[in-house]
């Protein structure tokens, strides 16, 4: 069972100039987000299931009490099979003030970019919408994905919240006031 | 030993006020908020000197004095009014309660300390 | 010894605005034909106690406004000057200016402007002014200096010594200028106490009073003069008062000097005069133990104040977070045991066992510390109703129910704007002019009712009126003249949720008091972000509900957990009636829409949660499943599971913090093995079934 939590390193060059990482794997490409957003790594285990919730969303999980859902990403994205193993990985997010956890093929590495490291992503077939996608960089033999996790999540695709928090198009999820 | 004092008044400000003044000046310091809790506190511990506010809910100052005055171990203790005033009524009414003397708010802390020195030391 | 008195103030601080907000609610609650004594009194003392406070610590702005507030205050509940609505009015305004003022001192506003004091202080004084003093001092008997030589004696005389007392009184009286300093008729405690200026002296009085009262219920002193220049003061031949002979002359100080007592004769003991020890102690051994009396003479204990204490809400936090760490260190400690052999660590592994369960409760006692009754938010709406009302020439009465109903303090401060925007709604466009009411029939007062209460892992705060209702006709009206998508065949709800939208108000005339329309979406916007939803229920006519739901970060219910499938689900156990496995011969199809249970002559639907939760691998046939009788506002319905496991308390969390609403479900819990179980919304799911539920059983009565 895999279980660790981050340590953030903090640099007096970070602030400002490079910006920390994590990256993780789905299914072939390689995506990188923002360490602040990451609480911990766990495995997948005991996930309660919730009736009427669309497929990628799992279910819900006992995080020290707190209740989290759980997102396959794999499944999201129709990434490849989703399996679930004692190896598989669950990142913790704290995105919004919400806790969630995503399902990943695996995790890599903690990195560290500058900003021009960044280049911003064409429009090329990745798995995730570039409207999250920030930039690519390149990290050793790899391409990386540079994602915005935080507007993914709060994305009304992955029905995680009631509002569309960045309102783009003003419209709102159903459902609040008729409750 | 010191010497124990019991304060009785609904502000807590004043009765921290009046704790800490007394404290440093090296007396045991016991605090009541009301009337019936002070009268509870009386008989349960003996003190050396009570002062009480007047007006409070529930048990007055009056009250509270006239009814420490009927116990046997507080004939004799000094017993000093915290008043707002000094009028002709506050006096007769305290020493017909059975009060030892009168200290007007606002007082100087300065002030206290010499009264409660000169009737307990 | 200088004492640096800044360490007092912000204690003093809250003191002072928790008197100001008694005061006012005090003041809201009055009923002018017949004011409460004791809310007189109440009110009283606290204008007395901020005096006290704000002069001790030097805030001399409140203790002048508070004096001129406390004198008026004092007339009123003395009797001596009679209660009206201005006066109320201005009291109130009073304590505006004294909040303002406190709010600067603690640095949190300006400095209050000079005129606005001048002008609340001129409106008391006016009332002041207006009304004579009542009390008359008894004269002070003319060329007092050349008369007879004159004693001003201080007479205590205790209530039930069974005379006549007003005769007393009354020849006393006649010796010379009498007072009733108090006056204990029908007081079963306190006794009367007289002043009398008259040539008798301190002999002379008690062998009068000798004729008619037993020595033993009554006590005279003498004055022999009042000094002005005292802060102090002791009354010699008080009990432990110093000894007398001792003069203290200086500033500040007051003392009487010693009584003539010492010459009563020595047998005479039993007037409790002021003399040293052995007198007082006489008296006192001969007196009953006075503990009963006193006790019956209170009126009642202080409210709360003695079972709680203030804490700083930042310490608060610390120890939350401090249980979270140790939470995390014991699951480290839960996993790393986990690898252990059960048998050679039997005893570490309990009682790594033990310390999950114990910190597991001091999370749930730590974070109840939180909890706050709703009441905090409740109470400042009194006060803005009634200036609302006026402001608008409408008459409501405002009523609270469950004030007592506790959420997470973090919600209290952030439900008051939400709340307040719903309230002064309601006002404006929701209760109508007292005309237009009796026009249609209803009472001139209209009805705004905030209401706070518990629903499975929620709370929910509604404001309901009973006024116009929502304008189904206008919204829609207003949302096509706005270019939304709306439809004639839109459903109430759809129509009412279109308020919600940025920049929406029918109001026909925006009035200053609720805005110009930036409200509604700003209130959505503040619930949704703290996890909450908002609901609107409107009939024409009739009045509104608007139901604030706010996730609860604890609660404790008592329910059923069940089986179905491989799946774990809770019932709450208010809503069960009870359980049973039916036999063949009591479930019904219907025309195979559905089944239903003769539960002793009812026909019951049976609700398949296995279907309704898509749960796979369920039993199928009621016959080998359970029943479990269920009733939500008046019907009753069988839900259908595999297995009752237990019964137990269980922790409600809500699913709205990192997820949102599900429907069917109320929130979920934690399990002792870690897992999560859902808690199923009974209510909802009653409700779902209701139609179905009528149609079936009649189909199912004809049926059989």
């Amino acid at each position: 069972m895999v279980q660790a939590t981050i340590e953030r390193t903090v640099s007096d060059e970070a602030v400002g100039t490079l910006r920390e990482l994590l990256v993780f794997t789905l299914g072939d490409e390689q995506y990188a987000i923002d360490i602040l957003k990451v609480q911990e790594i766990r495995g997948y285990e005991s996930v309660t299931r919730i009736a009427g919730a669309p497929a990628f969303i799992k279910g819900v999980v006992n995080l020290r009490g707190s209740i989290v859902p759980i997102v396959d990403m794999r499944l999201k994205f129709a990434l490849g099979e989703a399996s679930y193993t004692p190896f598989t990985v669950v990142i913790i997010l704290n995105v919004l003030e919400r806790t969630v956890g995503i399902v990943v093929d695996g995790v890599s590495d903690v990195i560290q970019l500058a900003p021009d490291a960044i280049r911003e992503a064409p429009e090329f077939g990745a798995a995730v919408d570039t409207a999250y996608i920030e930039g690519l960089s390149q990290v050793g033999d790899s391409m990386v994905i540079v994602m915005d996790i935080e507007r993914l999540m709060s994305s009304a695709e992955m029905s995680l919240m009631e509002i569309e928090r960045h309102a783009q198009s003003g419209q709102q999820q159903g459902g609040a006031v008729n409750g | 030993m010191a010497k124990k004092i019991l304060t009785v008044d609904d502000s807590a400000s004043i009765r921290q006020m009046v704790g800490f003044t007394l404290k440093s000046a090296g007396y045991e310091v016991s605090e009541a908020p009301d009337g019936q809790a002070g009268f509870a506190q009386a008989q349960g511990a003996r003190f050396d000197l009570v002062l009480t506010d007047q007006n409070m809910p529930g048990m007055d100052g009056l009250s509270l004095i006239r009814a420490l005055r009927k116990l046997p171990s507080y004939g004799a203790t000094p017993v000093l009014m915290l008043t707002t005033e000094s009028s002709e009524q506050m006096k007769t009414m305290g020493r017909a309660a059975g009060a030892t003397g009168w200290l007007v708010k606002p007082f100087d802390p300065q002030k206290l300390l010499d009264v409660v020195k000169r009737l307990i030391g | 010894m200088s004492i640096d008195m800044s360490q007092f103030h912000q204690v003093f601080f809250d003191e002072t605005d928790e008197h100001l907000a008694n005061m006012e609610s005090l003041l809201l609650e009055l009923d002018l034909a017949a004011p409460d004594e004791e809310s007189l009194n109440a009110i009283f003392r606290a204008a007395h106690s901020i005096k006290g406070g704000s002069a001790t610590f030097g805030f001399s702005d409140l203790a002048e406004l508070t004096h001129v507030l406390e004198n008026l205050l004092d007339r009123v509940r003395k009797g001596t000057m009679a209660l009206t609505s201005p006066m109320v009015d201005a009291f109130l305004h009073a304590k505006d200016v004294l909040g303002a003022m406190l709010a600067a001192h603690r640095g949190h506003g300006a400095a209050v402007v000079g005129d606005d004091v001048a002008t609340v202080r001129s409106e008391l004084e006016a009332f002041a002014a207006a009304d004579d003093p009542a009390r008359q001092t008894i004269p002070a008997t003319p060329v007092a200096a050349a008369a007879a030589e004159k004693h001003t004696l201080f007479i205590e005389i205790d209530a039930d010594s069974g005379a006549d007392i007003p005769a007393i009184i009354a020849d006393l009286g006649m010796q010379g200028a009498l007072e009733t300093v108090q006056d204990a008729a029908g007081d079963p405690v306190r006794p009367w106490v007289l002043r009398l200026d008259s040539p008798l002296d301190v002999t002379e009085a008690s062998e009068t009073l000798s004729f008619v009262l037993a020595p033993e219920s009554f006590r005279i002193t003498r004055d022999l003069g009042a000094d002005e220049s005292d802060g102090f003061g002791l009354f010699i031949g008080a009990p432990a008062a110093p000894d007398p002979d001792v003069a203290f002359e200086e500033d500040g100080f007051g003392l009487f000097t010693p009584l003539a007592t010492a010459s009563t004769p020595p047998e005479d003991d039993s007037f409790g005069l002021f003399e040293p020890l052995s007198t007082a102690e006489a008296v006192a051994a001969k007196t009953t133990p006075a503990a009963p009396a006193a006790a019956a003479h209170v009126e009642r204990g202080v409210g709360g104040g003695e079972n709680s204490i203030r804490v700083n809400i930042e310490k608060v936090d610390l120890l939350l977070n401090l249980v979270g760490e140790l939470v995390i260190t014991q699951s480290m400690l839960v996993q790393s045991g986990s690898v252990l052999d059960p048998v050679d660590h039997e005893r570490l592994l309990n009682g790594i066992n033990l310390l999950q369960r114990n910190s597991r409760e001091l999370q749930e006692a730590v974070m109840s510390i939180r909890m706050t009754p709703v009441a905090f938010v409740f109470n400042r709406f009194p006060r803005v109703v009634r200036d609302m009302a006026q402001k608008l020439d409408k008459q409501v009465e405002l009523k609270m129910v469950g004030e007592n109903t506790e959420l997470d303090k973090s919600f209290i401060e952030k439900l008051s704007d939400p709340l307040t925007h719903l309230v002064r709604n309601s006002l404006d466009h929701g209760i109508e002019a007292p005309e237009v009411r009796v026009a249609k029939g209803k009472p001139a007062q209209g009805q705004l009712t905030l209401r706070a209460f518990h629903q499975g892992g929620s709370i929910v705060i509604e404001v309901t009126d009973d006024g116009a209702g929502l304008n189904r006709e206008r919204i829609l009206a207003k949302a096509r003249e706005r270019g939304m998508a709306v439809t004639d065949t839109m459903s109430d709800d759809e129509v009412w949720g279109l308020i919600f939208e940025p920049g929406f108000s029918t109001a026909a005339a925006v009035t200053d008091v609720s805005g110009r329309g930036v409200g509604m979406d700003v209130v959505k916007r503040n619930i949704l972000t703290l996890g909450g939803r908002v609901e609107i229920d409107s009939l024409p006519d009739y009045g509104t509900t608007i139901g604030i739901h706010l996730p609860l970060t604890l609660a404790i219910m008592d329910g059923m957990s069940v089986r179905i499938g491989q799946e774990t689900y809770i019932l709450p156990l208010s809503f069960i009636l009870e359980s049973l496995q039916p036999v063949a011969g009591d479930v019904k199809s219907v025309n195979g829409r559905g089944r239903v249970v003769n539960v002793r002559g009812e026909y019951l639907p049976i609700v398949t949660l296995a279907q309704m939760f898509h749960v796979p691998d369920a039993k199928r046939a009621p016959t080998e499943a359970i029943l479990i009788i269920v009733e939500s506002a008046g019907t009753r319905v069988a839900l259908m599971v595999d297995d009752l496991i237990g019964q137990q308390q269980f922790v409600v969390k809500n699913l709205e913090n990192n997820y949102h609403k599900v429907d069917g479900l109320s929130g979920a819990t934690i399990l002792g093995d870690g897992h999560v179980a859902l808690i199923l919304d009974v209510s909802t799911i009653v409700r779902s079934n209701q139609k179905a539920a009528q149609g079936l059983t009649a189909l199912a009565v004809a049926e059989a």
